[in-house]
Order: C-alpha cells, then sequence, then structure tokens
C-alpha cells in the first residue's frame, strides 16, 4: 500500500470513520441519519475529508419557500379569510363593531381577509355590516392561497406565473411565508478517496485519546497504532485572566521608576485648590481653576497650618526669592475650594512640604489618574493616567531634567525623544515632551516637564534647591501599544476585547 | 489655549520659506505648529506669551530669535500735546478701577488690517484679559471724538448709546440684556450700582468698558489714521503691559505712538516703553542649564530674545509680562540656545527606588484572582447617580452624594461602591461568552459621618456570573488562603437584617469580618464588606439573565496587615 494512503488512514477521526462507508450516498441527510451523528458534527468530518483530499465537497446555494410562523398556524387553524367566510356562512350578516371579537381575528388578519374576500366578490360591505354574498361551491371550493400553502415547501424556480403572483401577495402579509436560503453540500469522492474507502472498510484498530482505562495495562497499547492528528489544524480558542490594560501599562512604567531609585508617591484624588494650584504658583485667577476647565466639588477644604499659608500668600502677592510675584491679592476661601485632582504634581507638592532637607538628594514618582471636565472623545476623557517624577539634588540641572526623561520613553519604547519649549505656571525652564513613532512618522505630544520655580520651592522647603519635575500623560502610550484608536475604549471593559487584548510585553533595555 | 493663524504668503516673504527646518525652529522658538496649509500657518502662543499674539509681534520676536535684527526693539515715543488727558473719577475705584491709554496716529489702515487688529484684541482678551474681567482694550477713531476723555462710572439708566452692531440708542441694562456682547459679559458688570464708561469733551459715551463701544464713536474704518486707545481692568501693571503690546504692535504697522497724561489721585504717564532691568548672573545660568556659557554668550543669547544685555543685567523689552524671575531669563537663554542642543545627561548620585506598599500589595491580589482565570476591569471614578442608588435597590432620595459641579457629562458623583460598575460591566457584556468572572480594585469615595470630611477608600470586588454563593465564597476564600490571611477572616451571617444590603438574596448574604489580630475576642473584628447572590430584582434592572455572585469588600486593614507582617 502506498504509504501516503497509509498515513490518511492512520489520521482518520472516529467520527471520520464512521461517515466513510456512507459517503456514497452522496447526502448529507442520510448520511446523518446511517451515520446516527448530528449534522454538524458530519459537515465538520467532511470538510476533514475534503481537506484530505478524499472526497470534494461543492456547496450549492437554493433558496427555499416554506412556511412562517403564522404559516404554520394557519395550516392548522386555517387561513384568517377562510376562517371568516365560514363566520359569515353561519350569521350571514355580521356587525363591524364586533367581528373582531365573533372571529377572534386580529384587526391587521381582519383587513387582510376583507379585502381577499372582497376582491373575490364573495362578501358585500355595507353600512358598517359585513354581508355574506357567496354559493355553497365558492364556499367549499380551495382558495389559490390554501393551495399554495400546501404544495410548501417549494423552490421558488419551479413556481408558475399564477403561484408566482400568489407569492408576492402571501409575501405582504405577516410571516405567513419564509423565504431562506438552504445550502446544498455535493460531495463526490475521488480516486484517493475510492482506495481509502476500500481501505477502511476492511477496518483498523487505532488509539484515540489516551485514557487512564488505556493506561491500565500494557497490553491495551502495546504494538497498537496512535491515530494520527492534524497537528497544525484548527482547534477551538481558549483565554485566561489578566489584569486590566492600564494597571499592566502602569505596572510596567512603575518598575521603570523603581529600577531608576524613584521612590513612589501616593495621595488623594480628592484636595484644597491649595495643594492642586496655589503652592504650584497657579494664579488664582488662571483660567484653568474655572469650573470650565476642573471638577469642584461644593464641600470647602481643609487647609495645613497658617505658616505655610503666609508663605503660599507671600509667594503669590510679593514673590520670594527675588520674584515679583503675580501681584493679585491671595485669597483663602479660593484656596479651601476642593477639586478633583488636575496632575499628580499636587502629589509632588505635597512630598516637597514634607522633605526632611538632611535626606538630600532626593528621587520620587507617582502614577495615577487626574480629572479635567471634558467631554468624551476618540482623543481623550475627563479622566486621564498621569506619570510624576521630581529630582531634588543640588548638583541637579536642564540636562539632568533631559537625560531622565530621555531614558524614560526609551524604557517605555520611544528611541527618539524630542524637547521643546512649553510653558506651565510652577516651572521654568518649562519643555514639552515629544516622541517619534517610528511607524506612523509623527511626533507624539507626551506631556510636560521642567524645573520647579523659586516661588514653588522656596516656601515648601524653605531654600531654592533645584527641583527637576515631570508630567507626561501615559494614555497615549497605553493606547499606542495596545493599538487602540479610540480612548473611550480603554475604559469600556468589552469583555471579549479584553480576553483577546495582548499582555505588555515590551522589556526594560 | 490661544492659536493664532497668520498669512503663509506673508510669513514665507517676511520671515523665511516654512521648510521642514524652519518649521522645527518655530517649534523650538516654543509655538508650536498647529496646523500649516496652502495659505495659512496656525501656532499655539503659550499663556505667558501675549506680545506674540500679533503677528508684527511674532514676526519681530522670532526674526530676533533666528538672529536678524537682535535685542530690544525701540519706538519713539511723542509727548503728550495738548489735551492728551484723560480723568479718572473716583466713581470708577470699586467697579474698574484702572485705564492706560495712548495716542496713535498716522496709520494707513485698510480691511485686513482692522481684521488683523480685531483679532488680536479679542486674543487678548481671551488670554491676559482673563475674558475682559482682568483687562479688555478700547480703540477709537480720534477723528469721530472730542479730547480730554473723562473715565467714570455712571448708573445704568443714565448711559444712553448706540452699541457697535446695532442702531439704535440702549440703555447700560438694555446693553446687558440684549445685546449679544452684552448678555455674554453680562456677569462682569452685574450686582454693580454703576457701570463705567469712556466720555469725550463732548459728554459723549465712548464705550461701556468691558462690554463694547459706541458705534458713532468706537468703530475704527479704513477713514480712521489717528487712533485713542485704552484698556481698563483691574491691574494697572498688566494694564500698561497690554497698551505696550497694542501700541508696539500699531507702531510696526506705521504709527507714530503719542503719550496720555492719566489724572489718577497722582498723575501717570502711558504708555511707557522704559525698559525694566533685571540682574542675571551667569553662574546661575550655567547651575541651572548644566552648560558652560561665557559673558559673551550670554549677551549674544539674551539679545537673540529682545533683550538687551549691558554689564550682568538685562534690559526687558516693556510688552513682556512673564518676566518675574531671574529664572525666567534664564529660560529665554536656554530656549536662545537651543533645546535640541542641550546633552541630555542622568545623575549620579546613588539613591534606592522603592514602590509603594498598597499599589504592590494589590497588584498582588490581581495577580491571585487573575491567576483564578478572572479579568480585570477598570471603570471611571465617576459615575451617575442611578447607577449606586436606584438601580442597585437603594433610593436616591436624601442621599449625600459627592458631586461635581457642572460635569459636561453623565458622570457627576464619585462613586461610593465599586459593585455597581461591575454589575453594569456585565450588564454590556450579557452577548459576551460566559462564565465571566471579573474584578476591579480601586479607591471609593464617601463622607465621613460627622465631619462631612471627604475619605477615600481601597476596595476590592468581584463577580462571577453564572455565579452562586458556592462559587463567590470559593474566591474570597482562595484569595484570603494565598494571602496567609484566613485566618483573619469570618463569613457570618448578618444579625440584623437592616443590614443587608438590598441587592442581595436574603439567607445568601453574608458580612465579611476581619480581625487584626487573632480571633480570640469578639469585639475585635472589623466589618470590611459584604458577599452573597444578587437578587433578581436587580439583575432585571442591569437587564442581566444570568445569575450573579459578588463580594466588595475594603482593603486598608487588610494591606495594613500584611505591611505589619511584613515588617
Amino acid at each position: 500500500m502506498e504509504e501516503n494512503i497509509e498515513r490518511i488512514l492512520d489520521s482518520l477521526s472516529p467520527n471520520e470513520r464512521k461517515i466513510i462507508p456512507y459517503l456514497e450516498e452522496k447526502d448529507l441527510i442520510e448520511i446523518c441519519k446511517r451515520s446516527n451523528l448530528e449534522k454538524v458534527s458530519v459537515i465538520r468530518s467532511l470538510e476533514y475529508l475534503d481537506n484530505k483530499g478524499i472526497i470534494k465537497i461543492s456547496i450549492e446555494k437554493r433558496k427555499l419557500i416554506d412556511l412562517g410562523i403564522n404559516g404554520i398556524l394557519y395550516k392548522k387553524k386555517g387561513l384568517p379569510e377562510r376562517r371568516l367566510l365560514n363566520l359569515l356562512n353561519e350569521k350571514r350578516i355580521l356587525n363591524f363593531s364586533n367581528v373582531s371579537k365573533e372571529s377572534g381575528l386580529s384587526s391587521e388578519e381582519l383587513k387582510a381577509s376583507i379585502g381577499v374576500l372582497k376582491k373575490r366578490n364573495l362578501i358585500d360591505l355595507k353600512k358598517g355590516k359585513i354581508i355574506f354574498n357567496a354559493n355553497r361551491e365558492e364556499i367549499t371550493k380551495k382558495t389559490p392561497e390554501e393551495h399554495f400553502l400546501e404544495i410548501l415547501p417549494i423552490n421558488p424556480d419551479s413556481l408558475n406565473q399564477e403561484q408566482g403572483v400568489i407569492l408576492e401577495s402571501l409575501k405582504k402579509r405577516k410571516e405567513i411565508i419564509q423565504i431562506t436560503e438552504e445550502k446544498k453540500i455535493g460531495i463526490e469522492i475521488t480516486d484517493l478517496g475510492k482506495k481509502i474507502i476500500e481501505e477502511e472498510v476492511k477496518g483498523r484498530d487505532l488509539i484515540e485519546q489516551i485514557t487512564p482505562e488505556l493506561l491500565k495495562k500494557e497490553s491495551f497499547w502495546k504494538g497498537k497504532k496512535f491515530r494520527r492528528y492534524n497537528v497544525s489544524g484548527p482547534f477551538p480558542k481558549i483565554e485566561g485572566g489578566k489584569r486590566h490594560i492600564v494597571n499592566q501599562a502602569i505596572d510596567y512604567a512603575r518598575r521603570i521608576w523603581t529600577e531608576m531609585g524613584f521612590k513612589e508617591m501616593t495621595g488623594p484624588m480628592v484636595l484644597s485648590s491649595f495643594w492642586n494650584f496655589d503652592v504650584l504658583f497657579t494664579a488664582q485667577d488662571h483660567p484653568v481653576r474655572e469650573m470650565q476647565d476642573t471638577f469642584f466639588i461644593e464641600k470647602k477644604g481643609e487647609i495645613p497650618q497658617k505658616e505655610i499659608i503666609q508663605k503660599i500668600k507671600e509667594s503669590h502677592e510679593k514673590g520670594v526669592g527675588g520674584s515679583k510675584g503675580w501681584g493679585n491679592k491671595w485669597s483663602e476661601e479660593e484656596a479651601k475650594k476642593l477639586v478633583l485632582r488636575t496632575h499628580t504634581t499636587c502629589l509632588s507638592a505635597k512630598t516637597l512640604s514634607e522633605l526632611d532637607l538632611e535626606s538630600l538628594p532626593q528621587k520620587f514618582f507617582a502614577i495615577g489618574k487626574c480629572f479635567r471636565n471634558e467631554t468624551i472623545d476618540w482623543s481623550h476623557g475627563f479622566e486621564f493616567n498621569q506619570t510624576e517624577g521630581i529630582v531634588i539634588d543640588k548638583n541637579a540641572n536642564f540636562r539632568h531634567l533631559l537625560g531622565y526623561l530621555k531614558e524614560f520613553f526609551k524604557k517605555m519604547g520611544f528611541e527618539k525623544v524630542r524637547f521643546r519649549p512649553g510653558y506651565f505656571p510652577y516651572t521654568e525652564p518649562s519643555l514639552e515632551i515629544d516622541v517619534w513613532h517610528n511607524e506612523k512618522k509623527v511626533w507624539f505630544e507626551l506631556g510636560g516637564a521642567g524645573i520647579l520655580r523659586p516661588e514653588v520651592v522656596i516656601p515648601l522647603l524653605g531654600k531654592n534647591i533645584p527641583v527637576l519635575a515631570w508630567g507626561p500623560g501615559l494614555d497615549r502610550m497605553i493606547m499606542d501599544y495596545y493599538e487602540i484608536k479610540d480612548f473611550r475604549e480603554i475604559y469600556k471593559n468589552n469583555l471579549s476585547q479584553l480576553r483577546k487584548t495582548k499582555f505588555w510585553v515590551r522589556e526594560l533595555k | 489655549m490661544a492659536v493664532v493663524t497668520f498669512n503663509k504668503k506673508q510669513v514665507e516673504r517676511e520671515i523665511g520659506k516654512l521648510d521642514e527646518n524652519m518649521q522645527n525652529k518655530v517649534a523650538m522658538f516654543g509655538t508650536p505648529i498647529e496646523e500649516i496649509n496652502e495659505g495659512k500657518i496656525s501656532i499655539e502662543i503659550f499663556p505667558n506669551r501675549p506680545d506674540l499674539l500679533s503677528y508684527q509681534g511674532f514676526k519681530n520676536s522670532f526674526l530676533s530669535f533666528l538672529g536678524k535684527k537682535v535685542g530690544l526693539r525701540q519706538y519713539k515715543l511723542n509727548k503728550p500735546e495738548k489735551d492728551y488727558d484723560v480723568y479718572i473719577d473716583s466713581s470708577v475705584k470699586e467697579i474698574r478701577p484702572y485705564t492706560a491709554c495712548a495716542i496713535v496716529k498716522n496709520l494707513k489702515l485698510d480691511d485686513d488690517k482692522i481684521k488683523e487688529i480685531i483679532d488680536f484684541q479679542e486674543k487678548l482678551h481671551l488670554t491676559v484679559g482673563r475674558k475682559r474681567k482682568k483687562a479688555a482694550i478700547g480703540i477709537y477713531p480720534l477723528e469721530k471724538i472730542k479730547l480730554p476723555i473723562t473715565f467714570k462710572a455712571l448708573e445704568p439708566d443714565k448711559i444712553k448709546f448706540t452699541p457697535l452692531e446695532t442702531n439704535k440708542e440702549l440703555s447700560g441694562l438694555d446693553i446687558l440684556q440684549r445685546h449679544p456682547t452684552g448678555k455674554e459679559y453680562a456677569h462682569l458688570l452685574a450686582g454693580k450700582a454703576k457701570f463705567p464708561v469712556f466720555l469725550d469733551a463732548n459728554k459723549e459715551i465712548l464705550s461701556m468698558p468691558p462690554i463694547i463701544n459706541s458705534q458713532l464713536t468706537g468703530k475704527v474704518t479704513k477713514l480712521t489714521k489717528d487712533v485713542f486707545i485704552e484698556c481698563s481692568g483691574s491691574d494697572f501693571e498688566i494694564l500698561k503691559k497690554c497698551l505696550n503690546i497694542v501700541v508696539s504692535c500699531l507702531a510696526e504697522m506705521g504709527g507714530k505712538i503719542y503719550q496720555m497724561n492719566l489724572f489718577y489721585k497722582k498723575k501717570e504717564i502711558t504708555p511707557n516703553l522704559i525698559p525694566e532691568k533685571m540682574d542675571i548672573s551667569l553662574e546661575n545660568t550655567n547651575k541651572i542649564l548644566g552648560l558652560d556659557l561665557k559673558e559673551k554668550d550670554l549677551k549674544k543669547l539674551t539679545e537673540k530674545m529682545g533683550y538687551n544685555y549691558k554689564n550682568r543685567y538685562v534690559e526687558i523689552p516693556p510688552w513682556r509680562v512673564d518676566i518675574l524671575h531671574e529664572i525666567d531669563i534664564i529660560e529665554d537663554i536656554a530656549i536662545a540656545y537651543g533645546y535640541d542642543n542641550f546633552e541630555p545627561e542622568t545623575l549620579k548620585t546613588h539613591s534606592l527606588g522603592s514602590s509603594n506598599p498598597e499599589e504592590t500589595i494589590s497588584k498582588k491580589i490581581s495577580d491571585i484572582l487573575s491567576g483564578l482565570g478572572m479579568i480585570e476591569v477598570s471603570n471611571y471614578h465617576l459615575t451617575n447617580k442611578k447607577d449606586q442608588t436606584e438601580k442597585i435597590g437603594i433610593s436616591e432620595k436624601n442621599r449625600d452624594f459627592i458631586e461635581v459641579k457642572e460635569s459636561k457629562t453623565d458622570y457627576t458623583v464619585l462613586r461610593e461602591n465599586l459593585f455597581p460598575l461591575l454589575l453594569k460591566n456585565m450588564s454590556d457584556n450579557v452577548d459576551c461568552e460566559y462564565p465571566q468572572e471579573i474584578f476591579e480594585i480601586g479607591k471609593v469615595f464617601m463622607k465621613e459621618k460627622n465631619s462631612g470630611k471627604i475619605i477615600e477608600k481601597r476596595r476590592l470586588s468581584c463577580a462571577t456570573s453564572p455565579g452562586n454563593y458556592t462559587r463567590i465564597r470559593q474566591m474570597i476564600d482562595y484569595l484570603f488562603r494565598m494571602m496567609n490571611l484566613n485566618d483573619r477572616i469570618k463569613i457570618k451571617e448578618p444579625q440584623n437584617l437592616d443590614s443587608v444590603p438590598p441587592h442581595f438574596i436574603e439567607g445568601r448574604t453574608a458580612e465579611v469580618l476581619f480581625n487584626e489580630g487573632k480571633f480570640d475576642e469578639e469585639s475585635q473584628d472589623k466589618r470590611i464588606g459584604f458577599i452573597g447572590e444578587i437578587h433578581p430584582k436587580i439583575l432585571k434592572n442591569w437587564k442581566v439573565r444570568m445569575p450573579i455572585s459578588l463580594f466588595e469588600i475594603e482593603l486598608e486593614e487588610i494591606i495594613r496587615n500584611i505591611i505589619k507582617d511584613v515588617k
């Protein structure tokens, strides 16, 4: 025997073997019946046999006219017009007002029935009454519609002209008929198939699944053949549990910072404007402090002890460390207004306010949700993730700022970084970070950084020590990594999507 | 964010071809390009540089940055002529206390230039003017008015003039109620007993700042050659700077600047283009920027940014509003040096990194649960009232939500519980394959009972569907065993029926108790959450046709306990 045939014979699954003896029948239904298998299993097995070159299957689609839901019912109970006619035969005259109740027909059915009967001249309509107008012969005769329902199911091609007209009129009525598309599978046995069938009939003893039963005795399996599997064939997929995509990215970013020697800061999302704006030298009349930009909460928050308030007031009104300040009157009430933090920089400010100068130099980072009063669209929403970092070191300078950022973005997967001038009320010099997107060939704007202004540092630390600070957004990087085009997808929590989404497997370099 | 649009042809003619190199230069000047097309170039101007909002201002500063026409731009100032006076009446003190004024003559205006001036004026109003609250600018045709000018406040019904864009005389109140610009800015004068006006020597009303000018005396046309300019507002320093920005721009268009006498209690003369001086230290500059510049570099770089460099100090252009401190000059030096010319470097100082233990433990919990095949979800912290109350079987009435003001979306309150969000997720995913097993770790927000103080708590919620009580109990048990805390928790039937949350089925819900010590004393137990099967009436609210069981617990005590054990 040819080796090829041998291999194929060894790879036939139990189901395939079950149907092989009946392939000659060439009819799906018949094969199902004879093999005692479900239609789905037979079709699948036929496909496998086709793949193996044993048969050639062809799929022929054809339309079929069959009874609809109402059609099945009418076939049993009679068409509405038949039921109405029978009633009229008995009563002769019916009032419109109670015909629905007496006939048990819905208004829709009634309307259709009256239309049909009137057209055939079997009834008259006069002064709100339906009057019987037919003879016995006409009643007993089957209507063309009734004839039509009896011949179903039927192929539309085999209809004559008259039947075509009836089909059209019945199609207009509610679910009397339905037209389905039927797939007819044609089976042709190949030359190879003929040989296989011949051999197969002789029967083969192959081991299927290895079971504990089988393993009980050596003699159960020794010297026997294992059925060959289609090892590169199709198979049902499985999915596993995982962290949310955003948290995977955050975990990774957290690792970058800790490996670079940064300590993590955390803190509240609801806090006073004092910590979110005032300590960061954001003038009290700055537009970001309006409700159109920031989420305010009705309550007043707490602000810390007098000493620091006094310093911040001075920093705003008159300036500190050689600065002119904003020159605006600073209001404690304004500073007490509670907000949802608009950036994680408030955490840096708090950290600085609690810092022991003896412990310097120090490096801190934070990653967290921030808020802004915005609508949601494909590119942004009212919640976003920011990563924050500060370096407090008397030897730190602008070039170190660029150095840390370059390092971070490289580890996030962006080799090429560009820094250009930017503006933030609390940093000077300030910069904007762009990263180069290799596939899209564009610069991506990822957020800001700078050296904290003396007006921020002096009230918090007591003296002017360089503090490098940055706060780029994470969401665009997350969207880029997971190839998410619409921001809203990130928090949609579509389970099929989450199940399919790959893990964050970028590695630190 | 202010975006200004210039004519591309004009830019290319007067500045240079906008090739890739030039576009990069524009970005490196701190004015990122928003859009560039056939005829126009749009750039973003950061709020610290209102002096760049006009084409003239941008062109001069940028040319200087490119090394052409460096140093401080000088404009000839003419002394006040006869009647170039403005009398500031004390009645404006509580309403709009200051104005800074000037006259510019010899302008050659056309429609394009007028439009350019109006656009620029509007941009100034929006940015440095804080939507006209802090500063608003008015420009008037000198031929239509008679000097001197008076700035005073009048009762609204005594104010009668024909505002721009109308042909009818309106009262001060009418303007706020009916005129489109009046309505837009009405809040700036609302509640004031008197409104400010500028009057000329004929007692004609020129304008009612910061709302609108008169159609008759406050509309600049092609025929206008000489203009009177006023900036009014609350901050005299800013007003003077604004005026400098406007007059320097008009001077670039060919105008001659004349000063005016302002009669406050003490006489002031504006505009004043004498530059302020500020010390700049070479040592500080090099230290902050990490460079090794020499004094001649300092001179070259500051001059590129439009300053005059003198011995260890600079003269600041009088239209710059953003130079509060030496550091601001240092930034300009960095810009002139070119951000792309700095060599990035990391500090060599050694320090140990560490992540926040709460975050680390949260990640561990997440690892344990995803090991069970669960999917972590992440929902917004803001949600809506209905999801947090009615849909979980409690009344929305009398609940003290933590609500944000004027949200632009349906998300208006901070979440109090996580599980309603998980129910929502399952409701959104009814067409997804089951079983569905999800969890979220995150903050919830509530008000402290007595003080009303807002507190944030880290919680964990897990939900499983189709899920019964046993399944969810298995999960919480697995979690606590894996954290080696199984002897610290108890699952206990609630003593008091009122304490059973209405979303669970009574008899299939339990309290989750945690004991930070050993379980010898009952009193040490603390309820940290609930576990149970969701009642069909709640499932119906969410249109879910699969059983769900879930738990939600606070993590604070657990995390504290783990940290303690580690120590």
